[in-house]
């Protein structure tokens, strides 16, 4: 009786240390707490490039995250990548006339949308879309731009 | 003629090894509902697979951490990019080290236990005692084994990522003088709650049934002798070992 006792006192100080080490886990090394809970509404956004952004990406304002893409297809009628964010219901006064930018975390860091608030006294809601935005720069595109200058430079 | 079909022979035996082993895995799953009413036996197998390897798997992890920690360092300074550190070590073990290494450990910590009191129990005849008394073997001996280990393994996996991470932390917080908020805010950014930490999960829960039916497999099968046994267990961590890390390359493939 005593053995068994101490033999499911063992057991259970293991399954308590287990639990609570992927429970350590869970909290202190994901980004469990950053997943966006609670409600949201959907923006669109048509961008010319969207470069290396993956669904998932932040959607920040002044750098604080407010959302996250939750899409990124392309659209047949205006022959541009279309994004759809989910912006957090407590982010709901944004500016309709605001600019949507594709940056880039660092030199080699993660792309993420970046929000500039306007001006206009109406608010971005559930379906509507950001009308000025700013592509993707592509690092190879700037490279061509530098040496085709440089090289012509020298000519003259 | 002969020379071809002898030549061809290995492969029909290979194939009824794994449908051996393929029947084996389905009678174990019937039996668990039936074994399910009687947590007691499970309890008690968590503890002999388990509770006893939480020692082996945690000093294992702190070290692995450690290495890990010590390695990235050395190597990320030369870029300037040490503050990058917390995020890499993390995702190496929650993806990949602590889930494999977990696995390999108790292969050779509870595999080995398992297949040769088995083993044991088959060349004493006491499996074929249970079959004259109408019990089931499959039931009283086979399935807690295996649903001990399926819940063990992703709890002694937790132990061994979170170990690591202390090393980690140790050797890059402690030693190099990291800030300690830059390591765990590079983790949090770096490691994803669904793709890394969930993954990881269902990984080592896959080695773990795996690992435990290989070994009571081999167990439950040995020749009823003590080279039998011998040998049974040898080729429970031989076969388990290729086996997870033959999982973990087909897992890892569709996961990532």
């Amino acid at each position: 009786m005593r053995q068994s006792a101490a033999l499911e006192v063992t057991t259970g100080l293991f399954v308590v240390l287990g639990i609570a080490a992927l429970f350590y886990l869970a909290t202190k090394t994901t980004d469990y707490r950053s997943i966006p809970g609670g409600q949201s509404y959907v923006v669109r956004a048509y961008f010319n490039n969207v470069g290396g952004l993956h669904v998932g990406a932040p959607v920040q304002i002044g750098g604080v995250t407010v959302g996250r893409v939750v899409g990124i297809r392309y659209s047949m009628k205006r022959y541009q990548a279309v994004v759809r964010m989910a912006l957090r219901d407590h982010a709901d006064h944004i500016p309709s006339d605001s600019t949507a930018s594709i940056l880039t975390q660092g030199v080699l860091g993660q792309q993420y949308v970046g929000l500039s608030p306007g001006g206009a006294p109406t608010f971005l809601k559930n379906g509507s879309t950001i009308h000025f935005t700013q592509s993707a720069i592509i690092l190879e595109h700037l490279l061509g731009q530098l040496l085709t200058h440089g090289s012509r430079g020298k000519g003259k | 003629m002969r020379r071809v079909l002898k030549l061809l022979r290995p492969i029909p035996d290979f194939l009824a090894a794994i449908g051996r082993r393929a029947g084996f895995f389905w009678a174990t799953c019937a039996a668990v509902p039936r074994t399910l009413r009687r947590p007691g036996t499970v309890v008690e197998q968590i503890f002999f697979v388990g509770s006893v390897s939480v020692i082996l798997i945690g000093v294992g992890g702190l070290f692995v951490g450690l290495v890990l920690a010590l390695q990235f360092y050395t190597a990320l300074s030369r870029f300037g990019a040490t503050s990058s550190l917390g995020g890499l070590v993390a995702l190496a073990l929650l993806r990949e080290l602590g889930p494999v290494l977990t696995a390999l450990l108790f292969a050779g910590r509870a595999g080995t236990s398992l297949a040769s009191e088995l083993g044991l129990m088959r060349a004493t005849r006491q499996i074929d005692a249970m079959e004259v008394m109408a019990v089931d073997p499959m039931r009283r001996v086979v399935a807690p084994r295996f649903l001990a280990g399926v819940i063990s393994m992703p709890l002694l996996a937790g132990i061994f990522s979170a170990m690591g991470i202390l090393g980690a932390y140790l050797v890059g917080v402690k030693m190099m003088g990291l800030d300690s908020g830059v390591f765990w805010s590079s983790m949090q950014h770096e490691v994803s709650f669904r793709s890394d930490f969930v993954n990881g999960l269902i990984k080592s829960a896959v080695f773990g049934a795996a690992c435990t039916l290989i070994a009571v497999y081999e167990g439950f099968h040995a020749r009823p002798s003590a080279e039998g046994v011998g040998q049974a267990t040898t080729r429970s961590v031989v076969i388990s070992s290729m086996a997870i890390l033959a999982l973990d390359f087909i897992l890892t493939s569709f996961m990532y």
